[in-house]
């Protein structure tokens, strides 16, 4: 089975985020790394690939030129190859431009099974999946705590908020990957090693045939209007006890609010 | 002068390891030393990333990582779990006879298990009455037809309990030249009347299980000698030309974990009104720390640089680096201790266990004396 999985290069989440005059987020101010809920999806589609014995992991991402250093990290969990579109003309992209730069590039890269994280730590709309399957006509199935191929189909356990729904959908098809799918491995020495000799190519927008005006900033159908810090969080009160002084101070707290 | 530069390769796989030792060992360490019990999961976890095969060639199986990348490793492991650390750093001095004087077949039956960490190995030298005088060692091999019948006692052995294979330094020719009369074997587990005696309570180190070894009339091939017969202690000295910068890298790890720990308390511990590190009496003491532990990791990737490039005189390079590196890491940890006062003195913080820790790396695999002897003895010569 060829797999694709969709990641995504994000500013580390150590704190030090910062927000750049245009109120995007500031790229340079903190170290990248792949996207958290991205390496699930990974871990899932290397272990589908293990599972079957046989097929391929490929990358697909859309970033600025830098990306081959973070993508590099996937490939040292295990990928196979990476294709990454990067074209100045995207930068400001909305999630519109992404999902239709990404649908063209999957149109060129043989697949299965498409898998993408729910979310990214950056952007946060959670939506360039379900733009990508709508624009090429995949079946979408989304949140899935379980993906389990079977010949030309999958069937796929969807999380839903009383347990979870069983989908099933004709190959190829695009899955979102959840949490539930198990942790991401850690790149072993050998796979670190085997990384820096795989393929990423990079496509810009004339390798896709995608007119520059069509996408980018300029055409953005979102705005940035405002940035606003969140709301300081009311005091915190830390209980630093040993476990058993502490359970028993949290139920007290909690019990004298009537919250239990 | 050979100097070093870190490859992208080399920080890579640092990167790698630290972020493991971070997230997966770190959090052990205190259990491990606390239990005294050998952490079989991390040996796994080891296994599992490749970390035990670095110091193998690929050929067997490993990564063929040179000197400076295996020390990388032992030392990003180290700065969060010095027992973790030695589990490679003894993987590979035990592993080296076999792969500097092993031949194609006795490297082709042994290196690919340990290379994958599916077996363990250790490194028996050391007896009871012979420590820093590794001449003065008392048991004996006899040839037997195609076999050699083994007879003696090893004491203080790394991994002595739980490894599967054995390289063990016994006397072959007794009437022989002090230094030219002992052979090295491999001895596996399971043999005829060897056995693993006891095991020693120590200071630091903890979760390291250090055994006595008995070797009672055991009988092994003579397809298990490594090298020539008498090319024993020369095979021994050339192991340590290469372990014992494992050793410093081990002492620079736990030098900087050590740090690590004192320069974070002393930016959240208050008195007086404020954070202690604003007072220059900490930061001479955590300057001078940072400053002895970047010294001794200069010298330890200068060392490993000089003695991968075949340095005529790879001995001096591995004492001195280990020799400074020892001696940082006792410093070092000591003053952090200090930094963080009586805090420092419970187990509740790290810094006492790695004081702890820190003692052994000026003791094993040569005293910090018998470093110094072969330093000057190697200037001497140079100026004689």
């Amino acid at each position: 089975m060829r797999i694709v999985v969709l990641v995504k290069p994000v500013p580390d989440t150590t704190g030090q985020e910062r927000l750049g005059a245009d109120l995007r987020v500031d790229r340079a101010a903190s170290p990248t790394v792949v996207n958290a809920n991205d390496e699930y999806a990974l871990e899932a589609a290397l272990k589908l690939r293990e599972a079957a014995g046989e097929g391929s992991v490929t990358l697909l991402s859309m970033a600025p030129d830098t990306a081959p250093d973070t993508l590099r990290k996937a490939l040292a969990m295990g990928a196979d190859a990476g294709f990454l579109v990067s074209d100045p003309a995207l930068a400001g992209s909305d999630t519109l431009s992404t999902a239709r730069v990404l649908a063209a590039a999957l149109g060129r890269i043989d697949h299965d099974l498409v898998l993408a994280g729910a979310d990214t730590s950056d952007g946060g709309s959670g939506t360039v999946a379900a733009g990508i399957a709508a624009l090429t006509g995949l079946p979408y199935l989304s949140y899935a705590a379980r993906i389990e191929p079977d010949g030309g189909s999958v069937r796929v356990r969807r999380i839903s908020p009383t347990g979870y729904d069983l989908l099933e959908a004709p190959l190829p098809a695009l899955v979102v990957a959840t949490q539930a799918l198990g942790e991401p491995r850690y790149p072993s020495l050998k796979g670190i090693m085997a990384a820096r000799s795989k393929s990423i190519v990079t496509w810009s927008l004339a390798d896709l045939g995608i007119d520059p005006s069509t996408v980018g900033g300029a055409v953005a159908t979102t705005r940035v209007l405002r940035a606003e810090a969140p709301p300081p969080r009311a005091a915190t009160r830390v209980i630093r006890e040993p476990a058993p002084v502490a359970a028993a101070q949290l139920v007290e707290f909690l019990a004298e609010r009537r919250l239990i | 002068m050979t100097s070093f530069r870190l490859s992208d390769e080399q920080r890579e796989l640092r990167d790698a390891v630290r972020e493991l030792a971070r997230e997966r060992i770190a959090p052990r360490a205190a259990e491990i030393d606390r239990s005294a019990e050998f952490p079989w999961d991390l040996k796994e976890l080891l296994a599992t990333q490749d970390i035990l095969g670095l110091p193998y060639p690929t050929e067997y199986g490993g990564l063929g990582g040179d000197l400076l990348t295996c020390c990388l490793a032992i030392e990003a492991l180290s700065a969060a779990c010095a027992t973790t650390g030695l589990i490679l750093a003894v993987h590979e001095l035990a592993s080296l006879p076999i792969v500097m004087g092993g031949t194609d077949q006795q490297k082709a039956r042994w290196l690919p298990d340990l290379a994958a960490g599916r077996t363990l190995i250790a490194f028996a030298l050391t007896e009871a009455g012979a420590g820093s005088d590794a001449g003065s060692i008392a048991t004996r091999a006899v040839r037997d037809g195609d076999d050699f019948v083994l007879n003696g006692t090893k004491r203080f052995i790394s991994h002595g309990s739980v490894a599967d294979l054995v390289t063990v330094f016994a006397v072959t020719d007794p009437a022989g030249k002090r230094n030219r009369n002992l052979s090295c074997f491999v001895v596996e587990r399971g043999t005829a009347g060897f056995s693993v005696g006891r095991l020693e309570h120590k200071m630091g180190i903890r979760g390291s299980p250090t055994a006595e070894l008995m070797f009672d009339d055991v009988r092994i091939p003579a397809t298990n000698l490594i090298g020539a017969e008498g090319e024993g202690f020369a095979l021994a000295m050339r192991t340590f030309e290469r372990s014992r910068p494992g050793i410093a890298a081990q002492a620079v790890g736990i030098a900087q974990g050590a740090v690590d720990v004192a320069a974070a308390y002393a930016t959240e511990r208050v008195q007086f009104g404020r954070p202690i590190g604003e007072f220059q009496m900490v930061q001479g003491l955590l300057a001078d720390m940072d400053a002895a532990t970047e010294a001794a990791r200069s010298l330890l990737y200068t060392a490993c640089a000089a003695i991968e490039a075949g340095d005529g005189d790879a001995g001096r390079w591995a004492a001195v680096c280990k020799l400074v590196a020892g001696d940082a890491a006792m410093r070092v940890t000591t003053d952090a201790v200090q930094v963080l006062g009586g805090y420092g003195y419970l187990d509740e913080f790290p810094v006492e266990r790695m004081m702890r820790d820190a003692k052994i790396t000026q003791l094993y695999e040569g005293t910090q004396q018998i470093q110094r002897l072969v330093v000057a003895r190697s200037l001497l010569a140079a100026h004689r």
